[in-house]
């Protein structure tokens, strides 16, 4: 067992905290956050070129093979943050499904764009009636020659507005709620028969809903193979939940630091507020929170680079206290900043925003907790 | 960063294992797996084997115990296996609490005459901590030690002393001075436990057990030569002390083992057509211990890397103190909660085991488990005062 981070790791978290700390403040995220793309292309170019987008793509595929652990550390930075470019959707999610079953081809024609920072994507797994579970699929695919043809509808894709591609799921076969029957398919963003509705979400993001009628796709923009995209579906969230733990676990961190700080200065009947007991406590157990959220996501990061056995549990494990700890630190951090706490010019808000959403993406605790359960 | 067991890892957790099964005696194992409360002589037989095979102190410097120290990954196998086979927890007040301070700010008379007899678990100690005025406020301590000659004349009491009734020696923290600041007039003094003026009483848990005592001194004559550290710097010791206990503290092994046996056992509660275990209810329960424990191991193991490069237990033990104990609580909370009616008969500790005792046969032991275990978020520093240890030394408030 070894609980340090080994030198390019170091370096990696150095890097990316010195970017946050000098070219990220609060103001700059707020302007990229609310410009019309919903974050900083430029910045995402800085990403590309420090290795950044290529750190946990296979050196096959022009990356540099780096470890859940160097994801790990970039997101929790992130979280730190509160980064809007869509590192997760892009590079985590979808960059990484491809990396592991796209075709030669795929690999090439998307893969390299993506880490050069000249192609965003986007996964679209969720419909309305599915809330977390991914194998709930009505949209469906059906063979018509050398191609599919896709009709359905999918919420709240993340990045779905600036995704130059996308990975669409749909069942080509068996029931709405069956494993076995769903294809992945990369369709284009701009492909005809797609219809999507962009918006804001309230963490600051960009994500939109998909009208799919009619839409043609030849069978080579099948990820992986016909029926089988249930398992590279559930592997890729899978990884894409270790990625928005580490971006919570950084969020809280700040939150909670943020929360003391607020404490010692705020002054009331005489005093800072900070020496009150009863906020002292709250925020003793806020820090609890965020450490034992921290020694879960180590745990189930390392789980995952391993292969262990029980690596599903424990990124189950994971998100379920992540959920729990997300909202218990972010209406702390609220409440103890008083007033301010629900301003929108305060960071607080913000971060609390993200927690929440995060708490929800990929499945909340109930969900969770249900799914560690049957493990 | 990585989980893996190494292949000398692997050998040394076989060899755990290989020495459970030779040499972990069948009449306490028999005892333990009824959860039947030891004897003194059971406990110390048990001690003394651990330490033969240099598995009994094994947080002490190398130079006091003769052996190599564990590494980190070590101690968690070793602390793994020994609960996984129910062994008897070892009592921490010689090996866990006085012998670090002795070889930290003791003489090398003091670590002589005292450091041998504890490792070796010939002579049993216990802590004069508390007082029935001084509680959480520990700092307003009003035992007094007067220095005559060459020796202290204690006088005062102390309380909540556990297994007193069993101790040879004492340590203390007395008054030598009474000064502005209250924390600078305490000192750390060891006390034998047979001197004349020494009067110790039975103090009765809600559970029907004795495990906590009054100790009264009456004019008690101490040898000066007693004195740990100086004059005055008791409260420091104390505080070194209180961070090496809570260190400790967690039990995440015998968490681990308990929450497993829960499970089992509840596996075979009917409950309707199902069972117990299968209740939704009681099932989340069961699932979020378990998280919470998952997660408090591995902020244990760290707290313990970070050790391991040089740190030492410092206030993030607090965490440890505060989630172990919440987590022992819960658990101790869900075998009651398995039991339902059969957790009310009452039995005393003598009668735990015996054949007079209806309901499941895991039964007896389930509710007096429950209700002594209270005392864990209260001793040990209260779980209150752990907080503020954290608000202070890690939020700077």
């Amino acid at each position: 067992m070894d609980f340090t981070f080994n030198e390019e790791q170091t370096l990696i978290q150095d890097q990316v905290d010195q970017f946050i700390q000098k070219e990220y403040d609060w103001e700059t995220r707020q302007s990229l956050s609310n410009s019309d793309l919903g974050f900083g292309d430029d910045n995402w170019q800085k990403f590309a070129e420090l290795g950044w987008l290529g750190i946990s793509t296979s050196e096959e595929c022009g990356g540099f093979g780096g470890s859940a652990i160097e994801s790990m550390l970039i997101m929790e930075a992130f979280g730190k943050g509160l980064v809007v470019e869509p590192f997760l959707e892009t590079i985590i999610m979808c960059g990484g499904l491809i990396d592991e079953h796209g075709t030669d081809q795929q690999k090439s024609s998307i893969l390299e764009s993506a880490i050069e920072g000249k192609m965003h994507l986007a996964m679209a797994y969720a419909e309305p009636q599915s809330r977390f579970n991914l194998s709930d699929v009505v949209t469906e695919a059906k063979e018509d020659g050398d191609s599919f043809v896709l009709n359905g509808y999918k919420s709240v894709v993340m990045n779905g507005p600036s995704a130059n591609k996308l990975i669409v799921s749909a069942r080509t076969s068996g029931a709405q709620l069956d494993e076995n029957g769903i294809t992945l398919f990369l369709i284009d963003g701009d492909a005809e028969g797609l219809n999507k509705t962009n918006y804001k979400t309230v963490d600051g993001r960009r994500a939109s809903d998909l009208t799919i009628e009619n839409l043609k796709v030849t069978k080579d923009n099948i990820i992986g193979q016909i029926n089988d995209g249930f398992t590279l579906l559930d592997s890729s969230i899978d990884r894409a939940i270790l990625a928005i733990s580490a971006e919570a676990v950084g969020a809280m961190e700040v939150l909670y630091k943020t929360t003391v700080e607020y404490t010692k200065t705020r002054e009331q009947f005489g005093t800072s507020i900070g020496k009150f007991q009863v906020l002292q406590h709250r925020m003793v157990d806020m820090f609890m929170e965020y450490e034992q959220c921290k020694s879960l996501l180590y745990m189930a990061t390392m789980k995952q680079e391993e292969g262990s056995i029980d690596s599903k549990k424990a990124i189950s494990g994971l998100k379920y206290q992540v959920g729990k700890a997300g909202k218990f630190i972010g209406q702390q951090a609220v409440q103890l900043h008083g007033g301010m706490g629900v301003t929108d010019e305060l960071n607080v808000g913000h971060y609390f925003k993200r927690l929440t959403t995060i708490g929800t993406i990929f499945g909340n605790t109930d969900y969770h907790l249900k799914k560690y359960s049957s493990l | 960063m990585d989980l893996k067991f190494s292949e000398a890892d692997l050998t040394f957790r076989q060899e755990v294992v290989n020495f459970l099964e030779a040499e972990y005696p069948e009449d306490i194992k028999a005892k333990q797996d009824k959860r039947i409360p030891l004897e003194k002589d059971e406990i110390v037989r048990w001690q003394k084997i651990l330490n033969q095979k240099g598995w009994f102190a094994i947080n002490w410097p190398t130079e006091y115990t003769g052996q190599e120290n564990l590494s980190v990954t070590q101690k968690y196998i070793l602390q793994e296996e020994l609960a996984k086979a129910n062994t008897p927890t070892t009592i921490p007040f010689g090996m866990g609490m006085c012998a670090p301070v002795i070889y930290s700010f003791g003489t090398e008379e003091q670590k002589n005459k005292f450091l041998p007899s504890i490792l070796n678990s010939d002579v049993w100690w216990c802590q004069g901590y508390s007082e029935p005025g001084s509680g959480s406020d520990l700092a307003s301590l009003k035992t007094k030690a007067e220095l005559k000659g060459n020796n202290y004349i204690v006088n005062g009491t102390k309380t909540w002393t556990t297994l007193a009734q069993h101790a040879d020696w004492i340590f203390c923290l007395v008054r030598t001075e009474t000064t502005p600041i209250k924390q600078e007039g305490i000192s750390f003094l060891l006390i034998d436990m047979n001197t004349p003026g020494i009067e110790v009483k039975p103090i009765i848990t809600v559970d029907g057990s004795h495990e906590v005592n009054m100790v009264y001194f009456d004019n008690v004559e101490v040898p000066s030569e007693n004195l740990v550290g100086e004059e005055g710097q008791g409260w420091n010791i104390a505080k070194f002390l209180l961070a090496h206990e809570r260190s400790g503290i967690a039990g995440i092994a015998a968490l681990k083992r308990e929450l497993s046996r829960l499970k089992d056992l509840s596996s075979n509660v009917p409950m309707g057509e199902g069972t117990l275990l299968e209740d939704p209810q009681f099932r989340n329960k069961i699932e979020e211990t378990e998280i919470e424990l998952t997660a408090t191991e591995f902020t244990e193991l760290r707290t313990l890397a970070a050790m391991s490069q040089g740190g030492s237990p410092g206030a993030e033990s607090s965490i440890l103190k505060i989630k172990g104990t919440e987590l022992q609580q819960t658990i101790s909370e869900l075998f009651v909660e398995m039991l339902a009616y059969y957790a009310h008969p009452f039995y005393l500790e003598n009668e735990i085991g015996s054949n007079e005792t209806v309901g499941p046969d895991y039964a007896a032991p389930v509710m007096p488990h429950y209700l002594n275990y209270r005392k864990v978020s209260i001793y040990g520093g209260s779980n209150e005062i752990q907080r503020n240890v954290i608000s202070k030394a890690i939020l700077g408030l």
